[in-house]
C-alpha cells in the first residue's frame, strides 16, 4: 500500500487536568490515503470533530504525533499546514466578496494577483458560481454559501480537506445534492476529503472508508460494505444501520438462542455472545419450516418500499424483519400470525461485545 | 380624484403640520435659534463692555486668521489664532488615535470574556462617568504635578533626581483628554466587536493568514463601523475641550474652548468668539462627514 497522506499516531487529546481531566482522544492512530474520502463517524461527543482539529492545528494533542506526508506536522500553527478546513458554520468573511473569500488564502500566501484571479475563477467554476464572484456572502443562500466555503477551502490547493459536517444547515433535498456535488468535487480535483458526520446514511454513500468512533477511541476502521456487513462489535452494529441483536450461546456450528434454537454461524465463538441479524437479512417462511426460529407477528409498519414486521419468539425476545413491500402494498400478514423466520445464509453475526 | 377626495386629502396633510409643530418649535428654540443667532453675532461689531452693537462687520472674521498691527494697522496673520487651531485639531486627533490602541485591546479583552462576565467589565469601563469631570481632572493634575505622586514614586525610587514638569504641557493635555474620552471609544468598539464571530479567526488562520494579517485583514475591516464611531466620538468633544486644558494647561496651552470662552468673557469680543465658534462647528462637520462616508462605504460594498 502506497504511503498514507495523513497519519495519526497514539493521539490524546484530554481537556481539564488531573481527576477531572476528560478524554475526548484515547489513542487513536489511523492511516488516510492520499485520493482516499475517508469520513469519522460517530455521536456527538465521541471525539471526532477533535480530532479534526488536531488536524487542522486548531488544538494540540495532549500525546501522540500527526505526519503529513511523513512529515510531523503535530506543533505546527494552522497557517503553516496544508490543510484547509471546511466549516460547519461555513465562516466566511461577510466584509469580502465571494471572488475575495475564494481568493483568500492565495492572498495570504503572496501568489501574485494574475495567479490569483485565475485560481478563483476556475474555483467559481468548479463549484458553479461563476455569476456570484461579485456579489456579498450576505446575498447568497445557505446552499450558495455552502459551495463558497467548499471554494475557499480548495482553492490553494491543500494535501487534505477537512470537512466538519459541512450539510448538517441545510435541508433534506440540498443535503442530497450537496452530497453528490461533494463527490464530483473530491473526484475532480483528487484531494484526500476528511469528512465528519453524525449521520450513518450519509457516511455509507459517500465515503470510500469510514472510522468509526464513540468515547474518543476509533471502534472500526474499514469500507462502508465491511462496516455494514462485519461491525465489529454492538457499538458498530447498532450505530450503522438497524439491527435485531439476541443473546445466545455460541458452540460448535453456531449460536444458541435462548429459544433453544440454533443460528448457523462462520467463525465461531464460544461461551456467551450477541448475535447481531439486520432485518433486512430476515425471510419470513411456514411455522413448521426446518431451521425456521417460532416466532408470532405483534406489529406492522408500512413504510412504502418496505413493510417493518414486529415479532416476538417464543420467550419474549423481540424481533424484526424488514420485508419489501408487494406491489399491491398488503405482505399477506396480520397481527397475531404465527410465523418461521430464517436468516439468509452469512446475516448472522456473532458479537463479543 | 373627487372634490371630497381633495378637501379629505388637504385635510390630512394639515393636520399632520399642526402635529409636527410641538417638535419643530422645540428645535426652532434648541438648536437652530441659537445656532443662527451665533451666525448673526459673528458678523456684527463688538460692544464696549461684551455684548454686540447691532452694525454690520466683517471684523469677527478676519480676527479668526489675521491681526491689526496696532502701530502702523499692517495686516498679518494671528499666529496665537493657528497656534490654538493646530493645538486643538493635533491634540484632538492624537488623542483619537491614543484611545484607539488604549481602546481596542480593552474593547477585544471584554468583548472575549464570557456572556455573563462582560456587563462587570463594562460597568468598570462607565465607572469614571459617575464622577464629575471637573474633580476627576483635578485628581489627574494631583498625580501628575511637582509634588505629585508620579513624580514622589520616581524620586523615591531614583529614576529621576528633580521632578518631570508635566503639569501645563501637551503632554498633561493629552493624558488628561485619553483618561476623559476613552470610554467614549471603548463602547463602541465594544458594540461592533461584540458581534465578531470569533470562528472568523480559526478561518483566516486556518487560510495562511499570519497573526498579523488575521488582525488587518479581517477583525479590523469587520470592526470598521465601531471604530469610525469610536473615533468621531472621541474627537470631536475634544475639539472642544474645556475643563481639561482650562486644569492641566493651566490657562497657558489653550484649545478652542476656551479661546471661544475668553472672546465672550476677559476679551470681550462676541463676534470673534462666534466666528471661531462657527469654525469649530465647521470642523465637526467635516469629521461627521468623513464618518457618514465611511458608513455609507460600508453600505455600497454590502
Amino acid at each position: 500500500m502506497a504511503a498514507p497522506v495523513i497519519s495519526a499516531r497514539n493521539l490524546v487529546k484530554a481537556f481539564g487536568t488531573g481527576d477531572f481531566a476528560v478524554r475526548a482522544l484515547d489513542t487513536v492512530s489511523l492511516d488516510i490515503q492520499q485520493g482516499e474520502f475517508f469520513t469519522l463517524l460517530g455521536p456527538s461527543g465521541c471525539g471526532k470533530t477533535t480530532l479534526l482539529r488536531l488536524f487542522a492545528g486548531f488544538e494540540m494533542p495532549s500525546a501522540g504525533t500527526i505526519l503529513l506526508d511523513g512529515q510531523d506536522v503535530t506543533v505546527l500553527p494552522p497557517n503553516r499546514r496544508p490543510i484547509n478546513t471546511v466549516f460547519q458554520s461555513y465562516a466566511l468573511f461577510p466584509h469580502l466578496t465571494v471572488a475575495e473569500n475564494v481568493g483568500f488564502a492565495l492572498k495570504m500566501q503572496g501568489k501574485p494577483r494574475a495567479e490569483i484571479d485565475e485560481t478563483v475563477a476556475k474555483m467559481l467554476a468548479l463549484v458553479r458560481l461563476e455569476a456570484m464572484a461579485g456579489r456579498k456572502i450576505t446575498q447568497l443562500s445557505g446552499g450558495q454559501q455552502q459551495r463558497v466555503a467548499l471554494a475557499r477551502a480548495l482553492a490553494p490547493h491543500p494535501k487534505v480537506l477537512l470537512l466538519d459536517e459541512p450539510l448538517s444547515a441545510l435541508d433534506l433535498k440540498l443535503r442530497k445534492e450537496m452530497q453528490i456535488e461533494l463527490k464530483r468535487l473530491q473526484h475532480e480535483t483528487g484531494i484526500t476529503f476528511i469528512f465528519v458526520t453524525h449521520d450513518q446514511e450519509e457516511a455509507l454513500t459517500m465515503s470510500d472508508r469510514i472510522a468509526v468512533m464513540s468515547a474518543g477511541k476509533v471502534q472500526q476502521v474499514g469500507t462502508p460494505k465491511e462496516i455494514y456487513t462485519h461491525p465489529i462489535n454492538r457499538f458498530v452494529a447498532a450505530f450503522i444501520g438497524e439491527t435485531n441483536f439476541l443473546d445466545a450461546v455460541g458452540e460448535t456450528g453456531g449460536a444458541r438462542l435462548t429459544t433453544g434454537d440454533l443460528i448457523p454461524v462462520e467463525g465461531v465463538l464460544h461461551g456467551p455472545v450477541t448475535v447481531a441479524i439486520r432485518p433486512e437479512q430476515l425471510r419470513l417462511v411456514a411455522p413448521a419450516t426446518a431451521g425456521a426460529i417460532a416466532a408470532t407477528v405483534r406489529d406492522l409498519v408500512y413504510f412504502g418500499t418496505d413493510t417493518h414486521c414486529h415479532m416476538a419468539l417464543v420467550d419474549g425476545t423481540a424481533l424484526t424483519a424488514r420485508l419489501q413491500s408487494p406491489a399491491s402494498g398488503d405482505i399477506g400478514l396480520s397481527i397475531g400470525d404465527r410465523v418461521g423466520v430464517l436468516p439468509m445464509p452469512g446475516a448472522a453475526q456473532m458479537l463479543r461485545d | 380624484m373627487s372634490a371630497a377626495e381633495q378637501a379629505q386629502r388637504a385635510k390630512t396633510t394639515r393636520n399632520a403640520w399642526l402635529l409636527v409643530i410641538p417638535a419643530l418649535v422645540v428645535l426652532m428654540a434648541a438648536a437652530i435659534g441659537p445656532l443662527v443667532l451665533v451666525l448673526i453675532y459673528s458678523f456684527l461689531t463688538p460692544g464696549d463692555y461684551g455684548n454686540v452693537v447691532w452694525s454690520f462687520s466683517l471684523d469677527g472674521w478676519q480676527k479668526v486668521v489675521v491681526e491689526r498691527d496696532i502701530f502702523d494697522d499692517s495686516l498679518h496673520l494671528a499666529e496665537a489664532h493657528l497656534t490654538i487651531f493646530w493645538r486643538s485639531v493635533s491634540l484632538s486627533l492624537v488623542t483619537t488615535i491614543l484611545s484607539f490602541f488604549a481602546g481596542f485591546p480593552t474593547a477585544w479583552f471584554i468583548a472575549t470574556r464570557p456572556a455573563n462576565q462582560r456587563a462587570f467589565w463594562l460597568f468598570l469601563i462607565t465607572l469614571p462617568f459617575w464622577t464629575n469631570l471637573l474633580i476627576r481632572t483635578f485628581a489627574i493634575n494631583q498625580i501628575i504635578r511637582n509634588e505629585g505622586l508620579l513624580n514622589t514614586i520616581l524620586l523615591h525610587l531614583g529614576v529621576i533626581s528633580a521632578p518631570l514638569q508635566m503639569t501645563y504641557t501637551e503632554g498633561a493635555l493629552l493624558i488628561g483628554m485619553v483618561y476623559v474620552y476613552l470610554p467614549l471609544m471603548v463602547l463602541p468598539l465594544y458594540a461592533s466587536l461584540e458581534r465578531f464571530d470569533l470562528r472568523l479567526l480559526e478561518a483566516a488562520y486556518d487560510l495562511y493568514a499570519s497573526r498579523w494579517q488575521v488582525l488587518m485583514r479581517v477583525v479590523l475591516p469587520i470592526a470598521r463601523p465601531g471604530i469610525v464611531a469610536g473615533s468621531i466620538l472621541v474627537f470631536v468633544p475634544c475639539l472642544g475641550a474645556y475643563v481639561t486644558p482650562r486644569i492641566l494647561g493651566g490657562g497657558k496651552l489653550m484649545m478652542l474652548g476656551n479661546f471661544i470662552e475668553l472672546q465672550f468673557g476677559q476679551g470681550r469680543n462676541w463676534p470673534l468668539g462666534a466666528a471661531i465658534s462657527i469654525v469649530l462647528l465647521v470642523i465637526v462637520m467635516a469629521a461627521l462627514l468623513v464618518y457618514v462616508r465611511a458608513i455609507n462605504g460600508e453600505k455600497r460594498d454590502g
